[in-house]
């Protein structure tokens, strides 16, 4: 009824939200988004806040944080704020890919396997289900070698990393969609589309595929906070991207490993909190989506403004 | 209470009454802004007094009374005063009204098979109010508590209940477990309880006994009931008193006989004249052969099966069994029955949604035995289907107009503007306004949805269409007014159709030809009016025996027929 009258922009997903929330669950929607915006913001504008390039070598290694460098730098003599700033487009890039790549086959691979059933739908569980069985990081690790066969250039590192998670993903939005497709596929409107006389391919697009991603904002979300913690972990192991490609939080942790212990906390401090920033904003604004997305869960103002004069009787 | 001594039937005698409601007013708080779900009312239930509160969906009838027991959710905001025994309700701590209920008032919900808990016994449930309020100051011991059971299950006609009270929910069948229900509310001896649509998960020949043992319940033990329901044949059946509700106020209030005589309030008038009445307006009246008889057969079933394959090891359920019968062009027919009589299977199977396992159903010459969706779809365009919810049939993402518009794009070459004009002359024959086509469905209403799904299956000006349940999820206004304008369309289309319902009133209104289905068997057909009126095989005389009329007196005749009929059994 009220939705009529809204425009495009208020329904969107995080604004819609946004609007619908309340109290405590409307603190930790605004402190996801704004982390999240800080981030995006970083992404898009690294080579502008980022005083030198994320490549550029200095002859002072492990220095202390100075005013020409204000993070301090590492033992390779990279600046640790500009790698900061950079990492954050390689971490953007990675997850963007990622989650897209991951979107497109599960939701189509959701979509038929849960329409059609049979053979291909039991087949297609059978292969999730194997690959929810692996260890994530080790899974994406065996593709990441498989992908870049060692070489790992900026796209090449990038790509690598990102087919890697997808690999991980695909089942998880998989599930998802395959469990909403057998749900909507019982619903009346779905039978009077099939009694109407529309074909399979009708029915999937037009009226399964957009009731059964109403929970995709949702998922990506969630997913590109695990994506980064992915990425992240393939770089500490090294099989990451090489530093003169592309910043990367995860590869400068492994190289802060050893300053740690000779009290040199700039080199591992901030790529780590960058890491964690970003996970939480990313997580907040996942989490209170799902809340919000929920009537039970989701908090409201009380009736009634003035409590006092409602409840004497 | 003084100002409630000048209202009639209240308790002007003197008598203390079990509840007594004042100035109630509940608001929630939604996302769209408070919303005033009940808005003032007022009245008092006596001991040993039925008070019917009847009202359409969002009258907030069931508000009220889940006001009366404290179940309110947390979004709701109360005020004003629900008395039971010297309490009130909306004041008390959490603590006292645990104490209230279940000792001074006890709810009887409308699904009884969602009411009881299914991994334990129905003797565990039962007791669980005793060992929650510990009557008398002490424990109820296990064995007490399961004679105290066994007792409440015998008071509410279970039988067998020394055996029974170790069976589990799912060894019941509906009315039974709705029966086990009461007995759990009972436990206590409360002198209330309030039964929020008691009956309207049941089947019509259930509802009689239902109704029938309440009735039991307040001669026998003085207990009071608010009842709760929109059936106005249930009201006639057993109220001493009714509160009509409109939009959360009281509209009326009057004893039931006086009200369904001589009701005063222009909406109460408007809502009794709505109640299909069976044996009024019949579709066959004066019919003396079926007619159209000399046209074209578009359905022909021949002992037609169908079974749903059981689980592993158990054999296959039939749900329509050795059934035969035609629907010739033009011709409505009329499928009456129970739940899992196999009316909607029927359906279902003549549009292809279910197959045929035995038997021929033959569908605008096409043999459903051997179906297969690519050669049955190009005759789908003579096939139109209403479904029984309105609100689920619609994708709520297309607009009204695309749903309409969606046959015409499948089975037409027809371009953009020649659809949307042609959706627009279609919303406009179901008597929608052409600005609706942009609407999406949450827009409209229950009655305005189902309109437009008759839009829909109409577009095409089908050969034949299955109407499943089309109004048994509205209100009785609406549904009055959906009926008419089925009435009128199918009298100006000329299409024949197969209504499927277990409202025989209903039926009555809309088909000449009348078939009665009784676990899967077609018991009796006929024509319309001599079904109803002159019934042969033994269920359909049950059935329409146990049909509560709107009218208190008549329905005292009918409910003494039908106690005649049960003990003849």
């Amino acid at each position: 009824m009220a939705q009529a009258n809204e425009s495009f922009f208020s329904r969107l997903p995080v604004v819609a939200h946004l609007r619908k929330s309340v109290g405590l669950q409307r603190g930790m929607l605004v402190a996801g988004i704004a982390i999240t915006a800080a981030f995006l913001l970083t992404a898009a504008f690294a080579p502008l806040i980022a005083p030198y390039g994320f490549s550029q070598g200095f002859s002072e290694t492990q220095s202390p944080p100075s005013s020409a460098h204000i993070w301090g730098t590492t033992a390779g003599g990279y600046d640790v704020f500009s790698r900061t700033i950079w990492g954050a487009q390689t971490a953007f890039l990675v997850v963007v890919i990622a989650v897209a790549l991951s979107i497109f086959a599960g939701v189509i691979l959701g979509l038929v396997s849960g329409y059609f059933g049979g053979w291909v739908d039991r087949v297609l569980v059978v292969v999730s289900d194997a690959i929810y069985a692996f260890p994530t990081l080790l899974l994406a690790i065996v593709m990441s070698i498989t992908i870049s066969r060692g070489s790992s250039s900026l796209w090449g590192g990038i790509f690598s990393a990102a087919i890697s998670i997808t690999v991980v993903f695909i089942p998880q939005y998989f599930r998802v969609i395959r469990a909403e497709t057998i749900r909507l596929k019982a619903e009346p409107f779905v039978e009077s589309a099939i009694v109407v006389g529309a074909s399979s391919v009708r029915i999937m697009a037009r009226h399964i595929y957009k009731n059964a991603t109403r929970t995709l904002p949702l998922i990506f979300t969630l997913n590109a906070s695990e994506a980064i913690l992915t990425l992240a972990a393939l770089g500490f192991l090294g099989f990451g991207i090489e530093p003169t490609y592309a910043a990367e939080w995860g590869y400068d942790l492994n190289r802060a490993q050893s300053d740690a212990t000779a009290g040199i906390w700039w080199t591992g401090v901030f790529p780590g909190a960058a890491i964690v920033l970003t996970v939480l904003g990313l997580t907040l604004l996942g989490e209170s989506m799902n809340d919000l997305n929920d009537p039970r869960l989701r908090g409201r103002r009380r009736a009634g403004k003035k409590k006092q004069e409602l409840v004497d009787a | 209470m003084s100002r409630h001594s000048e209202k009639p039937g209240a308790t002007a005698d003197g008598v203390r009454p079990v509840l007594d409601i004042a100035d109630l007013k509940v608001t929630f708080a939604t996302d769209a802004g408070d919303v005033f779900a009940v808005k003032d009312v007022s009245l008092s239930v006596a001991p040993g007094e039925i008070v019917a509160i009847v009202g359409e969906s969002g009258s907030g009838k069931t508000v009220t009374a889940k006001a009366i027991l404290g179940l309110l959710p947390e979004t709701a905001q109360s005020s004003g005063a629900v008395v039971i025994s010297g309490n009130n309700v909306i004041t008390v701590s959490p603590a006292q009204l645990r104490a209230i209920r279940g000792r001074d008032v006890a709810m009887v919900f409308q699904e009884p098979s969602t009411a009881l808990n299914p991994v334990y016994t129905v003797g565990w449930q039962i007791a669980e109010g005793l060992r929650a309020h510990r009557p008398e100051g002490k424990r109820v011991g296990k064995k007490e508590a399961r004679k105290l059971a066994i007792e409440a299950l015998g008071k509410v006609g279970i039988p067998d209940p020394e055996k029974r009270v170790d069976y589990y929910p799912h060894q019941f069948s509906g009315g039974q477990k709705q029966r086990v229900v009461i007995a759990a509310a009972l436990a206590l001896n409360p002198g209330l309880i309030v039964a929020d649509e008691p009956t309207t998960a049941l089947d019509v020949t259930v509802q009689a006994e239902i109704l029938e043992l309440l009735r039991d319940l307040r001669d026998r033990y003085g207990t009071s009931i608010v009842l709760i329901t929109h059936n106005m044949g249930v009201v006639a059946d057993l109220a001493d008193r009714v509160v009509v509700m409109y939009q959360g106020d009281v509209v009326e209030e009057a004893g039931s006989e006086a009200l369904f005589a001589n009701p005063r309030e222009e909406y109460t008038q408007k809502l009794l004249a709505a109640v299909p009445h069976l044996g009024r307006n019949s579709a066959s009246e004066g019919f003396t052969e079926r007619a159209f008889q000399d046209k074209e057969v578009l359905v022909r079933a021949t002992d037609l099966e169908i079974e749903y394959p059981g689980r592993l090891g158990s054999p296959a359920f039939r749900a329509v069994d050795k059934v035969s019968f035609t629907i010739s062009a033009g011709e409505v027919f009329g499928l009456v029955g129970e739940s899992g009589s196999g009316k909607t299977t029927i359906g279902r199977a003549i549009a292809g949604l279910n197959r045929t396992t035995g038997g021929s159903l033959n569908v605008l010459g096409y043999e459903m035995r051997d179906y297969r969706e690519r050669t049955f779809r190009p005759l789908r365009k003579d096939i139109g289907f209403v479904f029984q919810d309105p609100a689920a049939s619609f994708n709520p993402h297309l607009t009204i107009g695309e749903c309409v518009a969606e046959p015409l794009a499948i089975h037409t070459s027809l371009g953009g503007p020649a659809i949307t004009k042609k959706v627009e002359e279609l919303l406009e024959s179901v008597q929608l306004p052409r600005g609706y086509a942009r609407r999406f469905p949450h827009e409209l209403s229950g009655g305005q949805r189902q309109r437009a799904s008759l839009a829909r299956a109409l577009a095409l000006q089908p050969k034949l269409l299955i109407a499943d349940e089309p109004t048994s999820a509205l209100d009785v206004s609406v549904q009055a007014k959906v009926l008419e304008l089925f009435l009128e369309i199918q009298a100006e289309l000329g299409f024949a159709a197969l209504f499927i319902s277990h409202d025989l009133a209903v039926v009555d209104i809309l088909a000449e030809w009348v078939g009665v289905l009784y676990k899967g068997r077609l018991v009796e057909q006929g024509i319309g009016n001599q079904v109803m009126g002159n019934p042969q095989h033994d269920y359909t005389k049950r059935l329409i025996a146990s049909l509560p009329v709107p009218n208190p007196a008549e329905q005292a005749e009918r409910r003494a027929i039908h106690q005649a009929l049960i003990a003849a059994k």
